[in-house]
């Protein structure tokens, strides 16, 4: 309290450095921690895994307890959860306002998103390595109390296409976070996005000829599918990368150039 | 030392900012004076790059905001005590600014002593701090890069009497030490204590700039004698107009130095003498009750 206590504050330094990519990453991965709210989605994270390998225990039936079913299982709560946390990272700058000091410790925006963007995707593959882990622990556990063989029957590659197609629903996330800057509008889009939108275009599909053989190439939910799947095609390689870059690349691009415009009140 | 250099700020076709310049220089408090909706905060908010003027340059220390190459640390920020997420700790954070300046994790332990936030206080989440704690909270994120300028948009409110002397206290010391402060506030008394020059704004303009001692003096002189009478004469006879006050004293233009003169030479004793407060407080009253004007109008 005193004016004293000033002055250690007060210490000249040599020249001084850009605040490196890492540590900006470092900081906006505590901040998707440090809150109650964060914490808990987080921790969901690992509850839902755990709770849906116990389910896939108790009520598939024996025959159906195989890795694929596991690992098809747990992945299932991640596509929901892991992009909230990627909006939320986002849209808290503006609905917290927390951006108004953290556009000023850095003032290059695109920096930030960045940082934002790689802090999620980590947290999207730990998750993922972390529910495929515990489906290794379902199907080491499930099929010893039903006394049915085990089978793996996911391949390295189709682990990774499952993280794939799991990390392009959390870039949604992020993309709808830049687009709205606001929680409850961009979650609200992402359901939208990832229910609405699917349901409408699978109606299409089943009722009009015409749209059957386009549907893949523009249903970003359809495409995503055989990533989970596994044995993706070359085709639908294809599929991939256009829906992507339709509904993820574009808007993402539209998206930044909103947020370094935005005005931080 | 920030420089502002004929900067606008426009919303559409609404002028929030209109052509202003000025300078804030180091070893000074400058005091940001205007009314609420006078463009305080935008302007303030240009200084730091969250928002970008529609002509003009703002420059801290010769640089753009944004090429400081870790901004934390050479400028300090508090634009609104509030902006802050309300599951946060308050050691949370300052923790996070801490860690985006790369600094020692000790600041955060020196910073908290400086505000007075006790160790309860600080793992308490900032939802539940008062205004006034929040407003200490803000300024220890604002020093914990050990910056040479500070930036603070209205850091008084909310303070108690004794927030306010210690907050005084605090910017006097990091002025003297040749740090910049510019400080915004809606209330003239607040400014009067703290600043040494005073921007007054209003409607997004600058109406008077200067050191707070030239912009008082140019108020004139408030001096009274135990014979008013006989003062009036000497001061007329002087060639100095003078006009009476409310409270049986007499206003002139001239300075005090000189009044005191003319009282010596007539053999007069004073009861008073000092610089009349009046103009910037005229001039400020005037502006306040116009916009309140406009306010009501709309």
């Amino acid at each position: 309290m005193t004016a004293i206590a000033l002055h250690p504050v007060r210490e000249r330094r040599p020249g001084a450095h850009q605040v490196p990519l890492l540590r900006v990453i470092r900081v906006e991965l505590r901040k998707m921690f440090d809150t109650r709210s964060g914490f808990w989605l987080m921790a969901s994270i690992a509850i839902a895994a755990v709770l849906t390998t116990v389910a896939m225990i108790l009520f598939a039936p024996a025959e159906q307890l195989t890795y694929y079913a596991f690992a098809k299982a747990i992945g299932f709560p991640m596509t929901v959860i892991l992009p909230m946390i990627a909006v939320l990272s986002i849209t808290g700058e503006w609905s917290q306002r927390t951006g108004l000091t953290t556009f000023t410790l850095v003032p290059h925006r695109n920096r930030v998103i960045l940082a934002k963007v790689i802090a999620s995707v980590t947290v999207g593959v730990a998750s993922m390595l972390f529910a495929l882990a515990i489906g290794v622990l379902g199907n080491l556990v499930g099929p010893a109390i039903t006394g049915t063989d085990r089978v793996w029957n996911v391949s390295f590659g189709h682990g990774v296409s499952i993280v794939l197609g799991s990390l392009i629903s959390l870039l949604t996330g992020t993309v709808l976070g830049l687009l709205f800057r606001s929680s409850p509008v961009a979650l609200v889009a992402y359901f939208v996005y990832s229910l609405l939108i699917p349901t409408v275009f699978g109606l299409l599909a089943a009722n009009q000829e015409w749209f059957r053989d386009l549907h893949p190439w523009v249903d970003l939910n359809a495409a995503q599918a055989p990533l989970f799947d596994g044995s993706v095609t070359g085709n639908q390689w294809a599929h991939v990368g256009v829906t992507v870059a339709a509904w993820v690349l574009l808007p993402a691009l539209a998206g930044l150039g909103l947020v370094k415009k935005s005005e931080m009140k | 030392m920030i420089t502002i250099e004929s900067v606008s700020k426009k919303y559409g076709r609404r002028t929030v900012v209109d052509d202003i310049s000025f300078t804030a220089h180091a070893g000074r408090v400058t005091g940001f004076l205007g009314p609420n909706g006078a463009g305080k905060s935008t302007s303030m908010r240009m200084m730091v790059g969250l928002s970008r003027p529609t002509s003009g340059t703002v420059t801290i220390s010769g640089h753009q905001f944004a090429d400081l190459p870790n901004p934390g640390r050479e400028v300090g920020v508090m634009l609104d005590a509030s902006a802050q997420h309300a599951g946060r700790t308050g050691r949370e954070i300052l923790a996070i600014a801490q860690h985006m300046m790369g600094l020692p994790d000790r600041r955060v332990d020196e910073m908290l002593e400086l505000v007075s936030l006790s160790e309860a206080d600080s793992t308490r989440k900032v939802g539940s701090y008062s205004l006034g704690m929040r407003q200490r909270l803000g300024i220890a994120v604002a020093l914990i890069g050990a910056p040479s300028v500070l930036i603070l948009d209205e850091p008084a409110n909310g303070l108690d009497p004794a927030g306010i002397r210690w907050m005084r206290d605090l910017l006097r010391v990091f002025a003297d030490d040749g740090g910049t402060v510019l400080l915004s506030s809606h209330l003239l008394h607040e400014i009067e204590i703290v600043a040494d020059d005073i921007v007054m704004i209003g409607s997004g303009r600058i109406l008077a700039q200067g050191t707070k001692t030239e912009l008082l003096r140019a108020a004139g002189t408030v001096v009274g004698a135990r014979d008013v009478t006989a003062l009036d004469r000497a001061l007329q006879e002087s060639g100095l107009a003078t006009t009476p006050t409310p409270n049986g004293a007499l206003r002139t233009d001239a300075d005090p130095a000189v009044v005191g003169l003319v009282a010596r030479e007539y053999g007069l004793a004073l009861t008073e003498l000092r610089a009349a407060d009046g103009g910037l407080e005229e001039m400020f009253l005037q502006l306040t009750a116009h916009s309140e004007a406009e306010r009501t109008a709309a």
